[in-house]
């Protein structure tokens, strides 16, 4: 994340000139396409141009970690507000379940004209839906955006369920909120060798529900791009 | 060809080949409330769907033309009965049926399975609507219920010589589970059952996951290597040819 790049002296003026005449007024709406993958509270953040929730190729923030590895959003909403950003958290009161929706209405986003979301999905390591930096347009109308998952290159992906793993730097799955995998597994994997945010390279998983190398479900818990699809009416 | 007309062809040729002759018409009566005051033309578009997957033919193409509201499925509902008839064994004339039903201008469906590499064309037409969309579904045969397809393609601002080109993506019934196990694909992968009632996955309509497969570890799976895909799974042209 560039949080830091907002505060360039430079990147000001250039906010400003390119800022709104007129508050934007947006409805969202946020759909799950995926068959099996669970999305933890979803952080929806409008913000100037400089600023970024993740960006692609580059290593994720702490604030990044905490929502990717936990499912947790307030720390990034906090860092991102005290930059100019307004945010929207876990607008769908929980985790929006495979193939669910949930509608925003009336979302104000003052004068930025970007706009962001992200959100953990579950069961992975650090894996997350992911927008970034979207820009507003200005005419008003409905427009469709289709969401990758990406993988924040902070956690190995050994696919290991174990109770307590949201914590940053503590290894595993925090949790499987369909309760359709396994247990005991012994690890996909040790390393992790990206080290940056990337699209996500999908689950492995077993269909060995009590060992095997992995907790999740093969059959159920991959997915295939995209997994979201966003609905965004400019008003 | 529509549905109606196809299912006749199956009991007389002398049948289908006089419904064929009335085909310009049979769609009038109950459309004229939508029909544009200023148009008069007969709208006719070339559908091509080419397989692009690795060893997943499609079933019969089904297309479907229609005004802005008729949908065949939608994302996060669970799919009508017609819908996993079409996911689970390729039989798309049950869909094509509710489509008519639902007061489709015309429907079409293929003379047969599309191998992974071949393209299909059918011819759609209707008289001139100020709506007019474009559906077209099909399954990926050696799976449990994964379907290609797109729905509701706004054909109504294409010129006669136009085209739109694009992918599509595969999603899932989400009426039967993905188990890739003996007995349940109907493809040439393992010719087991296509269509069962019982519903014992998501029942819900989403992107599919992709398959797993015996190379992946899945020693139960009917599915070798050849039998993965990723999206996109076809590509579509649709010109208007009149």
């Amino acid at each position: 994340m560039r949080l830091k790049s907002i505060l360039k002296t430079s990147a000001l003026p250039l906010l400003l000139a390119s800022s709104f005449t007129q508050a934007q007024m947006l409805d969202i709406e946020i759909s799950n396409l995926t068959h099996g993958m669970f999305f933890t509270p979803l952080l929806v953040s409008s913000h100037g141009e400089s600023l970024h929730l993740f960006e692609s190729g580059e290593t994720a923030s702490d604030e990044l970690k905490i929502l990717a590895e936990g499912g947790d959003t307030t720390s990034l909403s906090v860092a991102t507000t005290a930059l100019g950003a307004i945010n929207l958290e876990n607008p769908a009161a929980g985790v929006l379940a495979p193939s669910a929706s949930v509608a925003i209405t009336d979302f104000d986003t003052m004068s930025n004209d970007r706009l962001s979301i992200a959100a953990m999905l579950l069961p992975t390591n650090d894996g997350f839906v992911g927008l970034d930096s979207w820009a507003i347009p200005e005419t008003a109308g409905t427009y469709t955006i289709y969401l990758n998952a990406y993988d924040a290159g902070s956690e190995v992906n050994n696919e290991l369920v174990l109770d307590g793993s949201g914590a940053v730097g503590t290894l595993g799955i925090p949790a499987n909120p369909g309760a359709n995998g396994g247990s005991a597994g012994t690890g996909v994997t040790t390393t992790e060798s990206n080290e940056m945010i990337h699209i996500h390279r999908g689950n492995v998983g077993d269909t060995n529900n009590m060992g095997g190398v992995s907790d999740v479900d093969s059959r159920i818990h991959r997915w295939l791009n995209p997994v979201a699809k966003v609905v965004v009416t400019v008003k | 060809m529509n549905v109606k007309k196809y299912m006749a062809m199956g009991l007389s040729l002398a049948l289908a080949t006089s419904m064929t002759a009335c085909s310009d018409s049979d769609n009038d009566n109950d459309k004229n409330d939508k029909k544009s005051s200023s148009k008069n033309d007969t709208y006719e578009y070339q559908v091509t769907v080419t397989n692009i997957t690795h060893n997943q033919p499609f079933s019969p193409l089904a297309v479907v033309l229609h005004d802005n509201s008729e949908t065949l499925w939608a994302l996060g509902e669970a799919s009508t009965t017609s819908l996993e008839i079409l996911a689970e064994s390729g039989n798309a004339m049950p869909l094509l049926d509710d489509a008519d039903l639902a007061g489709a201008y015309d429907t079409e469906l293929g003379d047969g399975v599309v191998p992974p590499g071949e393209m299909v064309t059918l011819d759609i037409e209707s008289d001139a609507y100020d709506e007019m969309s474009l559906s077209v579904v099909s399954m990926l045969v050696n799976t449990n219920d994964a379907f290609t397809g797109k729905q509701g393609i706004d054909v109504s601002a294409l010129e006669i010589g136009d085209s739109l080109q694009m992918n599509l993506p595969v999603y899932d019934a989400g009426t039967e589970a993905n188990n890739e196990l003996a007995g349940s694909i109907p493809g040439p992968a393992d010719g087991g059952v296509g269509y069962s009632d019982v519903r014992d996955d998501t029942n819900v309509v989403s992107m599919h996951p992709g398959v797993v497969s015996m190379a992946d570890g899945y020693t139960d799976s009917v599915l070798d290597s050849s039998h993965r895909f990723d999206s996109p799974v076809a590509k579509l042209v649709i010109t208007r040819t009149q």
